[in-house]
């Protein structure tokens, strides 16, 4: 039994498809859609097309074809219609470093060695040793970078005991190891007394007085070991922080701000969303107050007013006091981002706790900073590029940071070009840019990976 | 329940260091001593250095001469003029610059982010790069970017830039016009808010006309024919009090004309290209929040596209936009202050600079500017806020 008569045809696969007009694929549709879809279109296409045309060439001849790259002095630029790089590539230095010795600009080297190789592994999610990192990075690093950059030896004095009575008279001058006995005996001392009285009174108060008493004493001897890194003479050159210039004082001011401003933000926020009433006005108090005045107001306070403010003969160094300026303005910010976080944990998290019988202090350690830090990384993040960008205004108090020494730089008459300027602009640019631009990529990135479990 | 057995011991108290009440007590009886010991000794130390440095104190100061010149005076001010005189102008400087510069940011920063949006691969792309290169490079090095290599660069007023023969740009800024106010100029002035009160008044009655009939009434072009033609009409009545001299140039300077120095240039330029930067970033988020679904429903209920954009999207889109924009109105105001790294006369410039030089009495005039920039930035958030709340969705 045949269906099919013979000879007929009968088609067994489908034609293959055509493909799409030429105007309705590639190139061409793209170009149809998102530049020429209308007369609207078209005018705004060729406006920027003209824009890019008239900004782009002249840039690209300036900073590669017509740039000078070799030369000793300023003979080599007066002609030139393009950058300038010898002038960069002669105040390299002085860009990075300031006037910090020749000799010793190995210190600073392995400062951003160190920190480079710290900061890396933190900053990948996927590394290990997270939590021994983070102690490297903000505990052991800061110090060694200190004793590093000054050299150390601070040569304490006195303590406790050396305010309250003269405690030199007792132990004499003498030293050891470079260590003055006076200090350290004072500080033993104190750390002893001091615990002795954290004991009593917890005791007296029905609390556990032996505990209470360990962890003083724990602080103490923590305390003790950075005192005894920055007393310590390693036999390194000391260099006085008004030599320190360039992008050195530009990363110390940005990365200590921040550093520091961290721990104090987040007790300034937890003072905000407290339930007393008198933490709760200083804190909103503070965090207002220093968000409400510009930054700059701030250096001169802290350089001109806060001396002022402490006892007469203690005066302390100019970059110290400006970090001082930059810690509490940063602070108050930080309080405002990590209060953001606090605000986003749901309560039930803190009923979990309570209801767990964990205290204040358990809760906010180990159930609310832990995520609420977690979610405002990008924030703090966001909040580093703002300060890096701002560290340009110590110049205005006369801390050359990086932009400062790219002023100094101009008023070379050795290097005195027309194009001088403008190859320090270009250059200064690319610098921050890249510094910015790269650590916005990166809070981006977090961001995005934070928000990986809401995406559809 | 269960009644407690008469005579039966009373349950241990609890101890005292662990009763909340007491304890938040101790810590803000603690804090508050601590904080007025600080306090306390600030003071102390601060009337020991003060002594021992002999610097004076009070507030005296503000009736003396100052006895320095300020490169730009909105009002009348010379060298015999006190330091109270140079606080005003100063903060008149500061005022111009942050409210100027406000009006321009909040207009290019919109542009860019509306053309961040754009479906015009191009335009959004160079809107794109504009974000990028302006918020990441620091405000100072663009202040001085502008103030060194650009203006710094321009010719000699021999060899000035001119346009029109009236508008000349050299090294030493910008030299406009000067107009000339006769009798009867004031008139103008008064035309022109009778205008704007007009047209208020139309708008308000335009508005309860609608609401009762169903009516339109073109609020838009009478309001525009009634503030510009109303000032134009006088102005053509009056006999066009206002006339123009024009700037010449005489010897190796202009003589006459008004002239922008080019330190405001310079630092009017710079914060507006950075706060319209962020601005840009705000309206673009702004306006991504409103969602499809309104701009669609709008067609749906037979709004066509503009009407839709006025009246469903814009308001939407503002309730997310005002806040953010507000700090970055209250961040423009104390970028200001950037002006002394390259001596525009400003608040911070000639108060904190100048006079605190001259007279050496830091805690009195440091206090006092930041005393200003506070109330500035209070005001002005007080005001935005007040702002805010009317646009807010008022819920039921």
């Amino acid at each position: 039994m045949s269906t099919t008569a013979s000879g007929a045809f009968v088609r067994h696969e489908l034609v293959p498809a055509l493909p799409a007009p030429l105007a309705e694929r590639g190139a061409i549709r793209f170009a149809r859609e998102h530049l020429f879809s209308g007369p609207l279109n078209i005018i705004m296409t060729v406006i920027c097309a003209a824009l890019l045309a008239l900004a782009l060439p002249p840039l690209v001849r300036f900073l590669l074809i017509d740039a000078v790259w070799e030369g000793e002095n300023r003979d080599a630029c007066l002609n030139a219609a393009g950058a300038c790089w010898p002038f960069v590539q002669a105040k390299f230095g002085q860009f990075v470093y300031g006037f910090y010795p020749i000799a010793e600009r190995w210190r600073p080297n392995l400062v951003y060695a160190l920190c480079a190789i710290l900061l890396a592994p933190l900053l990948i999610p996927s590394a290990p040793f997270k939590r021994l990192n983070a102690v490297l990075f903000f505990a052991v690093f800061p110090v060694l970078a200190f004793v590093l950059l000054t050299g150390g030896n601070l040569d304490l004095r006195s303590f406790l005991l050396g305010r309250l009575l003269n405690w030199e008279s007792v132990t004499g001058i003498s030293r050891f190891a470079d260590l003055r006995l006076g200090f350290w005996s004072d500080y033993a001392i104190s750390a002893l007394i001091l615990s002795g009285i954290v004991a009593l009174v917890t005791g007296l108060i029905g609390a556990t007085a032996r505990a209470a008493a360990y962890a003083t004493l724990t602080g103490f001897v923590l305390l003790g070991i950075v005192l005894l890194c920055v007393d310590l003479d390693v036999g390194l050159q000391p260099v006085e922080t008004r030599l320190w210039g360039g992008l050195l004082v530009t990363l110390v001011v940005a990365i200590t701000g921040i550093v520091a401003s961290l721990p104090l933000g987040i007790l300034l926020a937890l003072g905000r969303r407290s339930s007393m009433p008198m933490v709760r006005f200083f804190c909103v108090i503070f965090i207002e107050f220093w968000r409400g005045v510009p930054l700059i107001t701030v250096l001169f306070f802290a350089t001109y007013m806060l001396p002022l403010f402490l006892p007469t003969g203690l005066s302390f160094d100019g970059l110290l006091r400006v970090l001082v300026g930059v810690t509490l303005f940063a602070a108050a910010y930080m309080a405002e981002v990590v209060r953001g976080g606090l605000q986003a944990i749901p309560k039930g998290q803190y009923e979990g706790a309570m209801a767990l019988g964990l205290g204040y202090w358990q809760t906010t350690g180990l159930i609310i900073l832990p995520q609420a830090l977690t979610l405002v990384i990008p924030g703090i993040v966001n909040n580093f590029i703002g300060l890096f960008k701002d560290t340009t205004l110590v110049l205005i108090v006369a801390i050359f940071d990086f932009l400062g020494q790219l002023r100094a730089a101009f008023t070379d008459p050795n290097w005195a070009s027309p194009v001088t300027l403008y190859t320090g602009f270009a250059f200064a640019g690319m610098v921050y840019f890249v510094f910015c631009y790269g650590m916005s990529r990166y809070s981006l990135f977090l961001e995005r990976r934070a928000s990986a479990g809401q995406r559809r | 329940m269960v009644d407690r057995v008469v005579g039966a011991p009373r349950p241990a108290s609890v101890s005292l260091v662990n009763n909340p009440r007491i304890r938040s007590l101790a810590v803000q009886i603690i804090l508050v001593l601590a904080i007025g010991y600080v306090g306390w000794s600030f003071v102390e130390n601060a009337r020991a250095n003060l002594a021992a440095r002999g610097i004076a104190t009070g507030f005296g100061f503000f009736d003396q001469t100052a006895g320095f010149g300020i490169t730009q005076t909105l009002i009348p001010y010379s060298e015999t003029s006190t330091y109270g005189r140079a606080f005003l102008v100063g903060l008149l400087n500061t005022l111009l610059v942050a409210g100027v510069g406000v009006v321009f940011a909040t207009v290019l920063g919109f542009a860019i982010g509306i053309a961040r949006l754009s479906s015009n691969f191009l335009l959004s792309r160079l809107a794109g790069a504009y974000v990028e290169l302006m918020r990441n490079l620091p405000l100072l090095l663009q202040i001085f970017f502008w103030y060194i290599a650009v203006l710094g660069a321009l010719p000699g007023p021999r060899q000035s830039v001119s346009l029109f023969n009236a508008f000349f740009l050299n090294n030493r800024g910008v030299i406009m016009p000067e107009p000339i106010f006769a009798d009867g100029a004031g008139t103008v002035g008064i035309a022109f808010i009778a205008g704007i009160l007009l047209t208020l008044a139309i708008r308000f009655w335009a508005r309860r006309r609608q609401m009762n009939t169903g009516q339109q009434f073109p609020v838009g072009l009478t309001g525009a024919i009634l503030i510009l033609g109303l000032p134009l009409a006088v102005f053509a009545a009056t006999g066009a009090p206002v006339s123009f001299t024009l700037p010449e140039l005489r010897g190796f300077n202009f003589v006459g004309g008004v002239r922008i120095i080019p330190e405001f240039a310079a630092l009017l330029v710079a914060l507006v290209t950075y706060t319209a930067a962020f601005i840009a970033e705000i309206v673009r988020a702004g306006v991504l929040a409103v969602s499809r679904g309104q701009t669609e429903a709008a067609y749906s209920l037979g709004l066509r596209p503009r009407p839709t954009l006025r009246l469903v999207v814009v308001p939407q889109a503002l309730r997310v936009i005002i806040p953010p924009l507000t700090s970055q109105y209250l961040n423009l105001t104390k970028n200001s202050s950037l002006a002394a790294g390259i001596g525009y006369p400003d608040f911070f410039y000639v108060f904190a600079g100048t006079t605190l030089n001259q007279t050496g009495q830091a805690i009195e005039i440091i206090a006092i500017t930041m005393g200003v920039y506070l109330t500035i930035s209070l005001v002005t958030s007080a005001f935005m806020n007040w702002y805010n709340s009317r646009q807010a969705l008022v819920e039921r």
